[in-house]
């Protein structure tokens, strides 16, 4: 190549996924607390096939294993799993994920850079609807925390060893029941959901904030653009709010989705994979504008309890188009609305 | 902070903000290197864009300084000069920086130390202001001055507009704004006068294309040279009482690539050159300081361009410095003037390091598009490193100043879809490098461009020549078919005219003629009668041929 260059540490792959894990740290922290061994065991679990699996991949393609296995990309891929499935996830649903999330969604389309689908939303939408009582089953974190839950719960959910106590401590998130409040008629009053009930609302609620927090220092290290969170963000907040103005007893607050849920996890983390986003600044807006949309949608009316995965999945969907029909102007150029 | 500095800080502009390492090579006075001391000069004759110059003189020869050693021909050409007075030894193939590291065909001229001056040069033209705008261009084109800046495009043909359209500015490009050179800095430091001299000429050249006679002059300047941009206001200051235009030195923001000739002219007056289109399209002229000063010694002192300033710099050179240099000499011997490399194994690059050419040997000679030459340590940080599959991040949509989407080129230049290339404006890319420094996979983005226009315009060439043979079959075949139908519709005339003259004798082969256009039998009879009458003539012929030889 005919050039060199001046600054000799420039970012490359590798340190933008490690500059998404630090940002992933402070949501996982939390889940930590409220989950305990449960979380740490999704990890471990969900980070060592995500690798192995890549590895395989990798050799079965006959790619060079060493600058792929370092840029931390099937780590973010597996970190994001480890976090949305539900903890003391059982091994072999989260390999069930893993592999299609490595496999399926990211290798078979030709490896990194080249999926349309966000590998890990793809990964928990398949074990979402193959399993859906596993996946909907999270536990209580007054129950499973760090100070309550031995390592005997951990063995006998993850790999079955002994008997397990799960249905005593699992619920509903409050997501899944003001859907079900909907569904069946009743007022969001009486099935008593405040935004600060401990432990269910208040720990999903400090959850988001801390995505939340992780996600601001993303925006700010530059690593992703404000476009994606903020369409996000905004069109969710428009779409609940307009909805809660209309009927405050049937639908919730604007403030109860944002800070339920995946919400700051997928608009800070999930719709802002670039890979698989909209690339271009229109683009990027309508794309995570669909997808705060969706989301609603899905939640209010869908038969899931959370809707980030597929509404992500959805939009995916849209991003050739959406690119092509947004690119900006050129220089030297005049505007054209369609090209 | 501000909710607008945070808003700024979150939505990047395009453009980068490099490390310009201009220090290294401002700090010490330039020095002007003779043509005549040096021992060797390889001349190039194709020093500028375009087509290149036919030789004028034979290896052997004697040659003067100024002397013109090729044809000054009409189109894309400028001529070669002497640097000083010598003997050419050669005309040979001599390694020239090219991307592609082959040789090109060079002048070479062994100096003889008397730096005779041809007295057929240039005659020095002072009272420039007399003078009509064709003479003016002639001597510019006389002189082989070509854009300094790095186009070298020939500066004559830059100044010749047609006579329709009108121009209001002229734009003098002093930005420099890659990493490391520091030529036109130091230029404009130095030669200040000179540079306002070259460009009074060039609006003397353009005063007829000024509607209402309103013509000024903006000289943009990047904000990180303060001492180039004092000295260009002195100089403004000592020629105010005496300009008939305006001119303005406007210092613009340090941004790279604020120095491209798009982005100057946004950045100084807010419009855009219309894709595909050239800055006199909305009445813009631009030119380089180098090549304004140049101008200006053409015309006043009738110096032909034979030197330029170039940068000597990098962390590998023991003197990095700026020097006046004699076009021809190998950058070898540039470098050893500069106190020589630090270590055998740098590497040379000539330009900046952003659009700059990596060379393939020190042999390579100065040419009049050299600004700068680079001599880096081997270190392995600047090594390229491995490139890693596109993650569509956006950055280098990002930092691209012509709002392309680079990314997206790279997909269909890498998947030669060269038609999808050019729909996303390929040819808009000014291959600045901006995408390529930021991308953080590595992929060397420009080069795919560069290859996918080579491609494109090949392809566009050949479909050219074919179009053009097709063109030249179809008129040949439709030649061929009149030539055919002309004589068909003769003979029937002639025919015609026969049967009007003679209608009443050989009514039976009139008889027979209208037969054949009819029916087959009739057809089968003719050319039975036909058979009949060729064999009575062989046979008769056969009779006679003996009879011949016999008598011989």
């Amino acid at each position: 190549m005919s050039r060199t260059h001046t600054t000799l540490t420039r970012p490359d792959v590798a340190l933008i996924m490690r500059q998404v894990l630090y940002a992933l740290l402070p949501g996982t922290a939390l889940l930590f607390y409220l989950y305990g061994f449960g979380l740490l065991s999704n990890l471990i679990l969900a980070c060592l096939s995500a690798w192995g699996l890549e590895a395989l991949m990798l050799h079965l393609r006959r790619r060079p294993l060493r600058p792929f296995l370092q840029d931390y990309s099937v780590i973010v891929t597996g970190w994001l799993l480890a976090v949305s499935l539900p903890a003391y996830a059982p091994w072999w649903l989260i390999l069930i994920a893993m592999s299609f999330a490595v496999v399926i969604g990211k290798h078979l389309y030709g490896g990194l850079g080249q999926n349309p689908f966000n590998p890990a939303m793809l990964g928990y939408a398949a074990v979402l609807v193959s399993f859906p009582l596993e996946m909907t089953r999270w536990p209580d974190p007054a129950q499973s925390g760090l100070m309550t839950a031995d390592f005997s719960t951990l063995l006998a959910s993850v790999f079955g060893i002994g008997t397990a106590h799960w249905d005593s401590f699992s619920g509903a998130t409050p997501l899944d029941q003001a859907r079900m409040a909907l569904h069946g008629g009743k007022s969001l009053m009486d099935t008593g959901i405040s935004l600060f009930s401990w432990p269910q609302t208040l720990s999903w609620n400090l959850l988001n904030l801390a995505w939340l927090g992780g996600g601001l220092w993303l925006l700010w290290q530059r690593i992703i653009s404000w476009h994606i969170p903020a369409a996000l963000l905004g069109s969710l907040t428009l779409v609940a709010g307009l909805f809660w103005l209309l009927d405050p007893n049937h639908y919730a607050t604007p403030w109860f989705h944002l800070l339920q849920g995946a919400t700051m996890l997928g608009a800070f983390f999930i719709a802002t994979d670039p890979v698989s986003a909209s690339t271009t600044p229109v683009g990027k807006i309508l794309y995570a504008g669909g997808i705060g949309c969706f989301v609603y949608i899905i939640r209010t009316w869908g038969g899931y309890p959370d809707a980030m995965a597929s509404a992500v999945l959805i939009m995916n969907m849209a991003v050739p188009l959406l690119d092509y029909y947004t690119q900006p102007r050129v220089y030297g150029h005049r505007r054209r609305w369609l090209p | 902070m501000s909710f607008l500095q945070l808003f700024r800080h979150l939505s990047p502009r395009p453009g980068l903000a490099l490390d310009g390492h201009k220090q290294v090579s401002t700090t010490r006075a330039v020095t002007t290197l003779a043509a005549s001391r040096c021992n060797i000069l390889y001349l190039p004759l194709q020093q500028h864009a375009g087509s290149k110059a036919r030789l004028r003189i034979k290896a052997g020869e004697r040659v003067l300084r100024g002397q013109c050693l090729t044809w000054i021909e009409p189109g894309v050409s400028v001529p070669v000069h002497a640097p000083t007075s010598g003997y050419v030894s050669a005309i040979e193939a001599h390694p020239v920086a090219h991307p592609s590291g082959l040789s090109d065909t060079c002048i070479v001229l062994e100096p003889d130390g008397l730096d005779e001056a041809d007295p057929q040069g240039l005659v020095p033209l002072p009272d420039y202001t007399r003078l009509d705008e064709t003479t003016l261009r002639c001597r510019i084109c006389e002189a082989g001055i070509v854009g300094l800046g790095g186009a070298v495009f020939p500066a004559a043909i830059k100044l010749n507009v047609k006579p329709d359209i009108p121009i209001r500015q002229l734009i003098i490009n002093g930005a420099e704004c890659e990493p490391w050179i520091t030529c036109d800095d130091m230029l404009m430091r130095t030669r200040a006068d000179e540079i306002l001299a070259g460009a009074r000429i060039m609006l003397q050249v353009l005063a007829n294309h000024a509607p209402d006679g309103k013509l000024t002059a903006l000289i943009g300047i990047e904000d990180n040279k303060p001492e180039a941009i004092a000295a260009m206001q002195a100089a403004l200051a000592r020629l105010a009482h005496s300009a008939p235009h305006t001119f303005r030195v406007v210092p613009i923001p340090t941004r790279y690539p604020a120095g491209g000739e798009k982005q100057l002219i946004q950045q100084l007056t807010g419009q855009e050159v219309p894709s595909g289109g050239r800055p006199a399209d909305i009445g813009m002229i631009c030119h380089n300081v180098a090549t304004a000063r140049a101008i200006y010694r053409a015309v006043v002192l009738g110096e032909p361009l034979m030197s330029r300033y170039v940068t000597v710099t990098g962390d590998g050179v023991r003197e990095p410095a700026n020097f006046e240099v004699p076009v021809g000499m190998p950058v070898e011997e540039l470098v050893r003037h500069a106190g020589g490399m630090l270590e055998p194994d740098c590497t040379l690059t000539m330009g900046g390091s952003m659009m700059g050419m990596a060379l393939h040997s020190p042999q390579v000679p100065v040419v009049k598009a050299t600004n700068c030459i680079q001599v880096q340590r081997p270190v392995p940080e600047r090594q390229p490193t491995p490139p890693m599959p596109c993650i569509r991040c956006g950055r280098c949509a990002e930092a691209c100043p012509m709002s392309l989407l680079p990314q997206q080129l790279y997909w269909h230049a890498r998947a030669r879809e060269l038609e999808q290339a050019e729909t996303c404006h390929l040819f808009d890319c000014i291959e600045c490098g901006c995408c390529t420094h930021v991308c953080p996979s590595h992929i060397p983005l420009v080069s795919y461009y560069r290859f996918a226009k080579a491609d494109i315009r090949s392809k566009r060439a050949a479909r050219t020549l074919a179009d053009q043979a097709r063109t030249r079959h179809a008129f040949r075949e439709e030649r061929l078919e009149r030539a055919k139908r002309e004589r068909a519709e003769k003979l029937a005339r002639h025919k015609a005219a026969v049967r009007q003259q003679s209608p009443d004798t050989d009514t039976a082969s009139t008889a027979t003629e209208a037969g054949t256009a009819s029916t087959p039998d009739a057809r089968q009879a003719a050319i039975n009668a036909a058979l009949e009458r060729a064999k009575a003539k062989k046979a008769a012929l056969a009779k006679a041929e003996p009879e011949s030889g016999e008598n011989a």
